[in-house]
C-alpha cells in the first residue's frame, strides 16, 4: 500500500558539529555562557568550603566574603580607602600619559627620535616596579608622592612605547595627502597624526588603567595607613581572609568599572570609525 | 606617429628636463626613470599612459615632492620644486580622506592651515560642494560613503586649495565601470569650471583618450617616455565622444603602441 510519505523522498539533514570556527552564536546563548561560567566558579568554591575540604583561612566561605563586603561597604572608612586609592592610580596614570603620550608620538615620528628614545626605554621597561620600592624611598619619601611615583614608573614606559608603535602605524598616504594641501611637519603631526591615532590611544590608556590597577597594591607597600592595599594587609596580619578576598574583589569593580567607562567613551567619542 | 604639440614658452607651467630616478640598494640598482623631457602647460589636461612599472607614478611622485630625483630638474613656474606643496595638489587612486573628519572638513583642510576665515571656507566648501554635487551629505563622515563619492571628495578638496597643478594616480582605478564613467564626465565638467593643470595617471586607454588633450606613452625598463600624441578632440566631450571615429582610432593607435612597446 502506497502512503503519501513513501513516495516523497526526506533528504535527511547532517546535524551541524558543535561549535564551528568563528560560527555566531545568539545573544542568549552567550549570556547563558557567561553567567554559567561564574555559576560553575561559585559552585566549586560553595563545594569546596562548605565540604570544608579546606582550612577557612586559606578559603573563607562565599557568603562570609560577601557579608564581610557588604559591611566594610556601609562603613565611612571603607570609603575614604577606597576614595585614596582611586586617587593615587589616576594621578599615576594621568601623569604616565601626559608625559609619555608626547614623547611616545616623538619618537613614533622620527626615526631619529625612536633611534635616541627606545633603547633605554625599552631596557627600563623590564626591571619589575617593585624593585624601585627602595629607590622611590629615598627619592620620594613615603608620602603620597611615593605611591603616585610608583604608579607612574609601572605605566610610563609601556606608555611611550605602545603610543610609538601607534603612531608608526598611521597611513604614510594620509601625510602625504596632507603635505599637498600644505601642512608641514609639525601641522601634520598635529594635524593629522594626533587625530588619528586618538581611538588605538583611547584603547591604550584602557589597557593601562587596568595594569595601574595591578600596581595599587604594590604601591601601598611603602608604608601605607590608608587605602585598598592597607585594608588587604591589615586583613592579612589578622587572618581575615574574607576580608583580604573583599578588597580583591573591590579593585577587581573599579578596575573593571574604569574599563567600562573607557569603553563607552571609546564609542561615544568616534562616531567616524 | 604625431609630431608631439608643446605649449608654448610663455604658456609653459611644468619643465621636466633629463629627469631621472635611481633606486640604489646595497645589492642591486633599479632605473625607475630615464631622461625624461617634458613641458606641460597651463590649463593643460595631460595623460600618462604606460604598462606597469614604467615609472609613471614615480613621475607623479616627483611632481608633488613626494620623491626626489636622481639626476635632472624639474621647474614650476621656472622655480625648482622643494618638496611637497599646497601648489600641487594630488588625489591617490586610494582616496585617503581624513576619516575623523566629515565631508565638508575634508574640503576645508588645506583652507583651514591656511588661516582662512570660517565664512570664507564654508562658502568654499559650499561652492565645490555643489560642483561635485554633494550638498546634501557635507556633514557625512568618509566611511559613510561610497568609493565614488569619497573620490569626488578627494577632488574637490584638492581643488579647494586652488593648487597650480593637480596631479591625479589611477583616481578611478577602484570603481566599477558605471561609476567610472559618470566620474570622468564629472572631472572634465570640474576641469572646464577650474582651468587647472592636470597630470593624470591611468592605463586605461579609453579613459586616457576620453580625458586628455595629449597623452604621454612610457615604456618600462628603464621608465622613459616611448611617444606622446595630441589628441584630437574637441574639449566639449560627452558619451558620443566615446563612439567617434577619431576616438576608436587613437585608442586603436595606442593599444597597439602599448602591446608591441614600438
Amino acid at each position: 500500500m502506497q502512503t503519501a510519505t513513501q513516495t516523497a523522498t526526506v533528504i535527511p539533514r547532517r546535524k551541524p558539529k558543535k561549535m564551528q570556527i568563528f560560527r555566531e552564536i545568539s545573544a542568549a546563548r552567550t549570556t547563558m555562557l557567561a553567567v554559567a561560567s561564574f555559576v560553575v566558579i561559585l559552585a566549586a568554591w560553595l563545594a569546596v568550603s562548605m565540604l570544608e575540604l579546606v582550612d577557612p583561612v586559606f578559603l573563607p566561605k562565599p557568603h562570609h566574603v560577601l557579608l564581610e563586603l557588604i559591611r566594610q561597604l556601609g562603613t565611612g572608612e571603607y570609603w575614604s580607602h577606597i576614595g585614596i586609592s582611586v586617587f593615587r592610580v589616576t594621578a599615576g596614570f594621568i601623569l604616565a600619559c601626559v608625559l609619555g603620550i608626547p614623547i611616545g608620538i616623538f619618537a613614533g615620528a622620527f626615526r631619529a627620535g625612536s633611534a635616541f628614545l627606545e633603547p633605554p626605554v625599552e631596557f627600563i621597561r623590564y626591571m619589575p616596579a617593585v624593585a624601585f620600592i627602595p629607590l622611590i624611598m629615598i627619592w620620594a619619601g613615603i608620602g603620597e608622592w611615593a605611591k603616585i611615583l610608583l604608579i607612574f614608573i609601572g605605566c610610563f614606559f609601556q606608555v611611550v612605547l605602545m603610543t610609538a608603535d601607534i603612531t608608526r602605524r598611521v597611513n604614510p598616504d594620509l601625510l602625504h595627502v596632507s603635505y599637498t594641501l600644505g601642512a608641514g611637519r609639525w601641522q601634520a603631526i598635529a594635524t593629522v597624526v594626533v587625530p588619528a591615532i586618538r581611538p588605538e590611544l583611547v584603547t591604550m590608556m584602557r589597557l593601562m588603567l587596568g595594569w595601574a590597577w595591578t600596581y595599587l597594591v604594590v604601591a601601598e607597600l611603602i608604608a601605607v595607613n590608608s587605602g585598598l592595599g592597607y585594608a588587604i594587609m591589615k586583613a592579612q596580619r589578622f587572618l581575615n581572609t574574607d576580608q583580604i578576598f573583599a578588597g580583591i574583589i573591590v579593585i577587581g569593580l573599579l578596575g573593571l568599572f574604569s574599563d567600562r567607562l573607557f569603553a563607552f567613551l571609546h564609542k561615544r567619542a568616534f562616531p567616524w570609525i | 606617429m604625431e609630431p608631439a604639440v608643446k605649449p608654448s614658452p610663455a604658456e609653459t607651467l611644468i619643465s621636466i628636463s633629463g629627469l631621472g630616478k635611481v633606486y640604489r640598494t646595497k645589492k642591486s640598482e633599479f632605473t625607475a626613470l630615464k631622461d625624461i623631457h617634458l613641458e606641460i602647460g597651463n590649463h593643460e589636461f595631460l595623460t600618462l599612459i604606460g604598462p606597469s612599472g614604467c615609472g609613471k607614478s614615480t613621475l607623479l611622485r616627483i611632481l608633488a615632492g613626494l620623491e626626489e630625483a636622481t639626476e635632472g630638474t624639474v621647474l614650476i613656474d621656472g622655480r625648482p620644486i622643494d618638496g611637497p606643496g599646497a601648489d600641487r595638489g594630488m588625489v591617490f587612486q586610494s582616496y585617503t580622506l581624513f576619516p575623523w573628519l566629515t565631508v565638508r572638513q575634508n574640503i576645508e583642510y588645506g583652507l583651514k592651515l591656511k588661516g582662512v576665515p570660517l565664512l570664507e571656507r564654508r562658502r568654499v566648501s559650499e561652492f565645490y560642494l555643489r560642483m561635485i554635487r554633494l550638498e546634501r551629505f557635507a556633514a557625512a563622515y568618509p566611511k559613510q560613503l561610497s568609493g565614488g563619492m569619497k573620490q569626488r571628495v578627494a577632488i574637490a578638496r584638492a581643488l579647494a586649495n586652488k593648487p597650480k597643478v593637480l596631479l591625479m594616480d589611477e583616481p578611478f582605478g577602484a570603481l566599477d565601470a558605471q561609476t567610472k564613467q559618470e566620474m570622468q564626465e564629472l572631472l572634465l565638467e570640474v576641469w572646464e569650471k577650474e582651468k587647472t593643470t592636470v597630470v593624470f595617471i591611468t592605463h586605461d586607454i579609453e579613459e586616457a583618450v576620453f580625458l586628455s588633450q595629449r597623452i604621454c606613452v612610457m615604456g618600462a625598463n628603464p621608465g622613459r617616455i616611448i611617444a606622446e600624441y595630441p589628441v584630437p578632440l574637441p574639449p566639449k566631450r560627452n558619451e558620443e565622444t566615446r563612439l567617434q571615429p577619431a576616438f576608436t582610432a587613437l585608442k586603436r593607435e595606442l593599444a597597439a603602441l602599448l602591446r608591441h612597446g614600438h
